[in-house]
């Protein structure tokens, strides 16, 4: 809904659908269900008057036009009173008597602070790691079990809750100081005659609300009137849809007079509304006042978090409040995505399970053996002790020998249990947040021209940038800024396209001020002469009446602004559609400056003359028609009929009998505008006599009026009024491209990723933009794909798979016969549009297109519905592992960017739709070259580590439990102190791998970009996959025999203790575990070297003040322990041991199997890069980026 | 070798580009190295000569202790041979029995010069003091303070004596004390055998508490070993404190006393061996040792041959680095190696 470009659009964008809603399928075959996706919710108010001069109020009607139409027909209904909600005007007690609707306040906070703890552990416990935790900390408190002491064994699991509870106890923190700042907010409700201040919250529905100028709306509310004489009030809703321009709103004739302003002391009525819903677009209402029953729309009712602009004060009832207005029923986030590195890790976790399973068995079996050896010496061993002899001869603790056997199953478990690493889990989102704060703080990724600086708005999918394989791209202000620029026009035949010039800037004089529009665009001298020159000739009057029509057709409302100069004003044109503004700054600069727009009339300076032109009736922009029209009422008085359409939709309507040269000549002007990547629009008329006038004017009045079916009974009125129009001309408008979007995309490629357009255009305006920003290039092979039926679209699908695999065949052919490898291969690009789409998709032929697209190099899909952008997303998705990666802007790529892994909003010019639903936003589309290319990279690399090194260092300590516990008679014993063993993943060595993961770099920025090839790396998951974990886990094996070994063999046949040996385990685990990360550590900076350092140092204190707790066993064995030379001989040998294997492979690995990012490691260091780099470019710079006319021939 | 490295370059292209803050309340992130991320750092790269090097220093370090393996020691079995022949079929009959004569003399020739002081160690085989079960039989407030008297919960089965009340110290640790004694001589003249200090002072002083004494110690049916003295305190108790510190592995040598004398090569020391303690039952052997120490610990042998043998791997990898890097050289930073270069014509592999 971002984006409604009312009446016109050149090539006409797909129709934005209000809600992301998922892909039906119905909506992929049928080209005519897209029709019902289109709402509208502004401008739709027509003053309509017999005598322009002086319109008559009751006289006057008005409609909530067609959006009601939109919603699923639901709004065809009258609403029954079981589903309605029944407001009395003014009447707030009556209202809420009988249904006690919700008041103004609004929580946005999850939890309050008796439910904080249950519900948020609730929510916790939805991880089935925190179940397993939780799980075995219970089975440790039976006492039979108790392996660690009971506090010992929950500290960990509670310290992840914690943690975890403390950033959501923030996070609600914050948002309930915001609902409270909210919440107090003071609005003006009428109360006994006069408007009282009282707290938003206290608003309830049916109470009276006056708003000021540039007040923020409290509430859902159905307007009674306001400042304007004819109802309308200016509405400013980015905070709802993100659109800066102005919306208006209207208040019903019948209501105007009845409010406190105008000296009646109270108005009563009964407003009977729809449930609330969600529908930001949509409202179906109807009043009862004064006994007349008045239908509501859309353009009735003001929604909170608006702004009233323009308008010194707006009065309305309210019907929605609080949690029920349609701002909040809107505030739902993104559905959560994993990332791919955890769904990955997920499955090593279960194979960790399984070590765990296995290794707990083998205790268990060699528990069972030995005891089924030795019962008979049970009892009689002095560490056994079976009976207790005290008792007569009662077991003590001893239940028989398959009991104990279950227990030390059980006990393995709790002993063995840190090997599914529960901290993994809080540092991974720790490093998320980490990794995102550094996105975010990225001065490469900041957009000046829009302020905006990189948004993380899912925390769980950072890793993800660094292996996308596909990226999907919408065109409009993605690819191009979505600043519209006119360009050419066409008018009766003749082509003015000429050379432009800055002819001053164009401004009209209003008494003694000077006002000009806002923005100049540059003129052709030759129509500019044509206008000025003043002699009458058919060749003026056609462009006058093109201008007019550029000026009048559309719903543009002028503003009018100060400068600091007083004298000087601005003409401020705010409207819905950037292609319609365009036009009008336009007409401005050719001298047909519109100055004023009421709901009746225009005012245009026509070339210095000022003139009103009453606007009798307005045919909206519909995507059937893909036009829209206008009636004027003349100042000469006659009606004239203004239309402007895409071509397609145009050209059937245009009367051709006449001049058919000029139709030519029109068409291959609009051929070469589109061919150079300019948006096109056909511009007629036609005069009413007064005959027409009057069946037309029935006609929309009964329509207007109509109950049921009214859009659809309008659309027939507007079809029939649209017909053997003359055709004026035609225009081009340039969107212009993005800076540094070719440049973005030649790196895209150069990283093998592929980039799929995506766009709403026409196939000739999206193949030329493709060109225009090097996505086509001329050595390409184009298939193009443009099917009416499903047979043709599997005939073609079939003829373009034989010819791409006939080509892929020559080119290897050539390769082989040449010997020269990979540049020889013809690249293909795939060209379809929309119709043939709705052929393919959701149908046998998927499996055809998908075969034809993943050959080709390239994609454009042109005239896609937003539905279609998500079928194609998931065409991928759910046939290959590839990461995808979707881009947009608009409210029309919501479903594709929700649809894809990786969603990515542009926060630019169209709403904010698309970034609400993205998982990351920004201002340009050239961010994602840094976006990817160096973040993603980063974050996979350190995301992937990380994972690997927590089971790792995990593993070690588990190994090296497990084996001592094969020297205690298999009875579990742990020589590591139960503290150790709790700190171990806390303290030990949590800080470096967060370091880590957050802050190394294993390249620069500066390589990467320059070498895009290496984003590889992740595309081909070299950093993590299944056999580097198993070969991490036969070093774990290694290592922690090592470190078991070494002590066990030294140590054997001596005095040490339990608690002596214990400690030297412990250290030598931490020092070896921090010192393997060490080396794998790319960059030492001082974080780094602080927390590897650090952490070694804490252990060191953390053992020696465990060990200086007296009621301890262990008391003071660390200190006779270093008192001698075999501790310290043990833990060297015990690091060197056990690291040489991996250093061996690793030196090995870097030196004669380099991978590329070893090679550009090598380079950064020894400086053949820069030798490289002083003739290449280094980043993209940051000119603005050619328009499509120079690249055309 | 490790280049520190400032990431200078970076630096002026993030303040260089934007040097004019244009609007106030300007969102664009401040500029610092911290948040660019490019904090100064050194990039550690595995050369040949850093891997060369390694490998040699680890390997010279590590022949270093060969100097050390000049201790000596001397042990000594006689769980079996201090049993009667004729007793040999029921030894757990002759342990048990409060008849029989348990004293048993035995020679230890001195296989080498031990300077004093010489440790006297019993070592006990097949004994799991590591066992669960028994590493948690105590209670370690009790024995420090007469206040924890009643502390007994985590003692069983040897926490209260048949009456109900506390057993001091409790716990299967302390009721299974080792009780064999030894007396030695030296041509018939007797070797002072110093019991003081066997324990740690840090036991002695802080775990064990001088106002608690032995209570109702081996009172009940079953005897496992020493008993205590009732009228000294635990922190004078040494060997009750030497016991105590339960052993890492199923074989474990306690330290039992010192002999302040140097003994020559080849002495004959006669040793009278009070035979107590049952191990017959678990099947464990015992050994009395006597060992000096030195600065690194006690005699070790492993800890040298590990050390050599590390030492040698590390100087056979450092040659075979030496080599491979002679046979298959390669420039470190060349671009031709990068994975999209090599398929390119003219770099054949």
């Amino acid at each position: 809904m971002a984006h409604e470009r009312p009446l016109l659009d050149p090539s006409p964008r797909p129709p934005a659908t209000a809600e992301p809603a998922p892909p039906v399928a119905s909506s992929f075959r049928f080209p005519s269900s897209r029709r019902s996706a289109r709402s509208r919710a502004s401008t739709d108010h027509i003053s309509f008057a017999i005598d322009p001069a002086s319109p008559k109020p009751s006289s006057a009607v008005r409609y909530g036009s067609r959006a009601e139409s939109d919603r699923s027909g639901a709004s065809q209904k009258e609403i029954s009173d079981d589903d309605a909600r029944l407001v009395f005007i003014n009447d707030p007690e009556k209202t809420n008597e009988r249904l006690d609707f919700a008041g103004n306040a609004i929580r946005t906070g999850k939890y309050s602070v008796l439910t904080f703890l249950p519900r948020n552990l609730f929510e916790q416990f939805h991880r089935v790691a925190y179940l397993y935790f939780l799980a075995i900390a219970i089975l440790n408190q039976l006492p039979q079990l108790a392996v660690f002491g009971r506090g010992a064994s929950i500290l960990p699991l509670a310290f992840v809750l914690l943690v975890t509870a403390v950033k959501d106890a923030y996070e609600d923190f914050r948002r309930h100081r915001s609902d409270r700042i909210e919440n107090s907010r003071l609005a003006l409700a009428l109360d006994n005659l006069s408007f009282v201040h009282k707290c938003w919250k206290d608003l309830r529905v049916g109470e009276v609300i006056k708003i000021s100028a540039n007040d923020t709306i409290p509430c859902d509310m159905v307007l009674l009137s306001t400042s304007d004489p004819t109802g309308v009030a200016y509405l400013q809703t980015i905070n709802l849809d993100g659109e800066s321009n102005l919306k208006t709103r209207y208040a019903k004739q019948e209501t105007l007079s009845k409010t406190p302003d105008n000296g009646i002391p109270s108005i009563s009525g009964v407003i009977r509304c729809e449930k609330p819903n969600r529908n930001i677009y949509g409202f179906q209402a109807n009043m009862e006042i004064d006994g007349k029953r008045i239908s509501l729309g859309p353009s009735n009712i003001i929604l909170r978090g608006c702004e009233l602009k323009n308008t010194s004060w707006a009065i309305g009832v309210v019907v929605y409040a609080g949690r029920e207005t349609k701002v909040m029923l809107n505030s739902s986030g993104a559905p959560s995505k994993r990332s791919r590195l955890e769904s990955h890790m997920n499955r090593e976790t279960i194979l960790l399970s399984f070590l765990l399973i296995i290794l707990c068995s083998i205790v268990t079996f060699l528990a069972g053996f030995w005891l089924g050896h030795h019962k008979k010496e049970l009892n009689s061993s002095p560490y056994f002790r079976k009976s207790n002899f005290g008792r007569d001869g009662d077991n003590y603790n001893y239940y028989g020998i398959g009991m104990e056997i279950f227990l030390t199953f059980l006990k393995s478990v709790i002993v063995f249990q840190i090997m599914i690493p529960i901290s993994l889990y809080i540092s991974m989102e720790l490093v998320r947040l980490g990794q995102a704060y550094f996105m975010i703080r990225d001065s490469n990724l900041y957009d000046e021209a829009s302020n905006s600086r990189f948004q993380c708005r899912a925390l769980n999918i950072n890793e993800d940038l660094g292996q996308i394989k596909y990226v999907f791209s919408d065109k409009t202000g993605t690819l191009t800024e979505n600043k519209m620029e006119f360009q050419c026009a066409s008018i009766r035949g003749v082509d003015y396209s000429g050379e432009k010039v800055t002819v001053g800037e164009y401004s009209i004089k209003v008494g003694d001020q000077v006002w000009r529009p806002k923005m100049n665009i540059k003129t052709d001298p030759e129509l500019l002469g044509l206008l000025r020159g003043g002699r009458e000739s058919e060749r003026r009057k056609y462009a006058c009446d093109f201008l007019l029509a550029l000026a009048a057709c559309n719903t543009i409302v002028p503003l009018v602004v100060d400068t600091t100069d007083p004298k000087l004003k601005l003409v401020d044109y705010q409207g819905e559609s950037p292609d319609e503004q365009a036009l009008v700054y336009a007409a401005a600069s050719y001298g047909f400056v519109l100055v004023e727009r009421t709901s009746g009339h225009i005012v245009i300076d026509v070339l210095g003359d000022r003139q009103r032109f009453d606007v009798l009736g307005l045919h909206e922009f519909d995507s059937d028609r893909k036009r829209m029209s206008v009636i004027i009422g003349c100042p000469d008085k006659t009606v004239k009929l203004f239309v402007k359409g895409a071509d397609s939709s145009m050209f059937g309507v245009i009367d051709k009998s006449r001049n058919m040269d000029v139709v030519r000549a029109t068409e291959s002007h609009l051929h070469s505008y589109s061919s150079i990547g300019l948006r096109t629009l056909v511009v007629g008329m036609r005069e009413l006599n007064s005959s027409e006038f009057e069946e037309w004017q029935s006609a929309y009045e009964k329509a207007s009026t109509a109950l049921f079916g009214r859009a659809s009974l309008l659309r027939t009125v507007a079809a029939n009024i649209e017909t053997n129009l003359q055709l004026l001309g035609a225009s081009g408008i340039e969107d212009k491209l993005q800076d540094g979007v070719p440049e973005a995309i030649e790196s895209l490629r150069q990283a093998n990723i592929k980039v799929w357009v995506l766009t709403g255009d026409k196939q000739e305006t999206a193949i030329s933009i493709g060109y225009s920003c090097k996505l086509l290039t001329n050595e390409m092979t184009q298939i193009i794909i443009n099917s009416h039926s499903k047979e043709s679209c599997r005939k073609s699908l079939l003829d373009a798979f034989t010819m791409s695999t006939k080509i892929s065949a020559m080119a290897s052919n050539a390769q082989n016969s040449v010997g020269d490898a990979g540049s020889n291969k013809v690249p293909l690009a795939l060209i379809i549009d929309g119709t043939s789409l709705v052929y393919i998709l959701e149908t046998e032929l998927e499996e055809e297109l998908f075969k034809v697209a993943t050959i080709c190099d390239v994609v454009l899909c042109c005239r896609v519905a937003p539905l279609q952008k998500a079928g194609i997303v998931a065409l991928i998705k759910n046939r290959t592992d590839d990461m995808t990666l979707a881009i947009g802007d608009g409210a029309n790529d919501v479903s594709m960017i929700q649809m894809a892994d990786v969603g990515i909003g542009i926060s630019g010019q169209e709403g904010r739709q698309a970034v609400m639903a993205s998982d990351f936003a920004m201002g340009q589309f050239r961010f994602l070259v840094p976006l990817l290319l160096v973040h993603g990279h980063w974050n996979y690399q350190r995301m992937a580590y990380m994972i690997l090194y927590n089971f790792y260092r995990n593993a070690v300590f588990v190994f090296t439990l497990f084996w001592y516990v094969l020297y205690t008679a298999f009875s579990l014993t742990t020589a590591v102190t139960e503290w150790s063993s709790v700190l171990y993943s806390v303290i030990y060595t949590a800080l470096p791998t967060i370091i880590i993961g957050i802050l190394d770099k294993d390249l620069s920025r500066k390589t990467l970009m320059k070498y895009p090839q290496l984003y590889g790396a992740g595309q081909r998951e070299e950093r993590y996959n299944l056999w580097m974990f198993i070969f991490t886990m036969l070093d774990t094996i290694w290592q922690s025999a090592a470190i078991f070994f070494i002590p066990l063999l030294a140590y054997r046949h001596s005095t040490v203790d339990i608690s002596g040996i214990g400690d030297l385990w412990t250290l030598a685990v931490v020092i070896l575990v921090n010192l393997h990360l060490g080396m794998d550590v790319f960059r030492w900076n001082w974080l780094t070297h602080v927390s590897i350092w650090g952490c070694i140092v804490a252990t060191a204190i953390c053992v020696i003040i465990i060990d200086c707790i007296p009621i301890l066993p262990g008391y003071w064995a660390i200190f006779e322990m270093m008192k001698q030379g075999l501790f310290w001989f043990c833990l060297l040998g015990i690091i060197i041991a056990a690291l040489i294997p991996r250093f061996v492979v690793k030196a090995f690995m870097e030196y004669f199997k380099p991978s590329d990012i070893q090679v550009a490691r090598e380079m950064e260091k020894y400086g053949s890069l820069n030798e490289v780099a002083a003739n290449t470019v280094r980043e993209i710079p940051m000119t603005s980026f050619a328009n499509a006319n120079q690249r055309i021939p | 070798m490790m280049n520190s490295n400032g990431a200078s370059s970076s630096a002026s292209d993030g303040g260089g580009r934007d040097s004019n803050p244009p609007k106030r309340n300007s969102k664009k992130p401040k500029y610092s190295r911290f948040t660019q991320q490019e904090l100064p750092a050194c990039k550690p790269i595995l050369t040949p000569g850093i891997v060369i090097l390694t490998f040699a220093v680890i390997g010279v370090i590590f022949f270093i202790p060969i100097g050390l393996a000049s201790l000596s020691a001397s042990e000594h079995r006689y769980d079996l041979d201090c049993i009667p022949k004729e007793l040999r079929n029921d030894k757990l009959g002759f342990i048990q029995s409060g008849q029989t004569n348990k004293t048993c003399t035995r020679s230890v020739v001195v296989p080498r010069y031990m300077k004093s002081p010489v440790f006297i160690y019993y070592e006990l085989d097949n004994f799991y003091q590591n066992h669960r079960r028994y590493v948690k039989s105590r209670s370690d407030k009790q024995l420090r303070s007469k206040k924890y008297e009643q502390d007994t919960s985590t003692c069983a089965p040897e926490s209260t004596s048949a009456d109900g009340s506390p057993i001091v110290p409790c716990g299967l640790i302390a009721w299974s004390l080792f009780n064999d004694t030894y007396s030695f001589s030296l041509n018939n003249e007797p070797l002072v055998v110093n019991k003081k200090n066997i324990a740690w002072g840090s036991d002695k002083y802080r775990k064990f508490g001088s106002d608690v004494y032995p209570k109702n110690f081996q009172s009940g049916q079953l005897i496992g070993g020493a008993k205590l003295n009732a009228s000294i305190p635990l922190s004078e108790q040494e060997d009750l404190i030497v016991w105590m510190r339960t052993a890492a592995l199923s074989t474990f040598r306690k330290l039992y006393g010192r002999i302040e004398e140097d003994l020559q090569q080849n002495q004959r020391i006669t040793v009278v061996i009070e035979n107590n303690y049952n191990t017959y039952s678990f099947g464990g052997k015992k050994k009395l040792v006597l060992s000096t120490t030195s600065w690194i610990g006690g005699k070790n042998d492993f800890l040298g041959v590990a050390y050599l043998t590390v030492g040698g791997l590390c100087l056979f990898l450092a040659l075979v680095f030496i080599l491979l890097y002679l046979f298959k050289p390669r420039t470190l930073g060349d671009p031709s190696y990068l994975s999209w270069n090599r398929n390119a014509p003219g770099y054949s592999n």
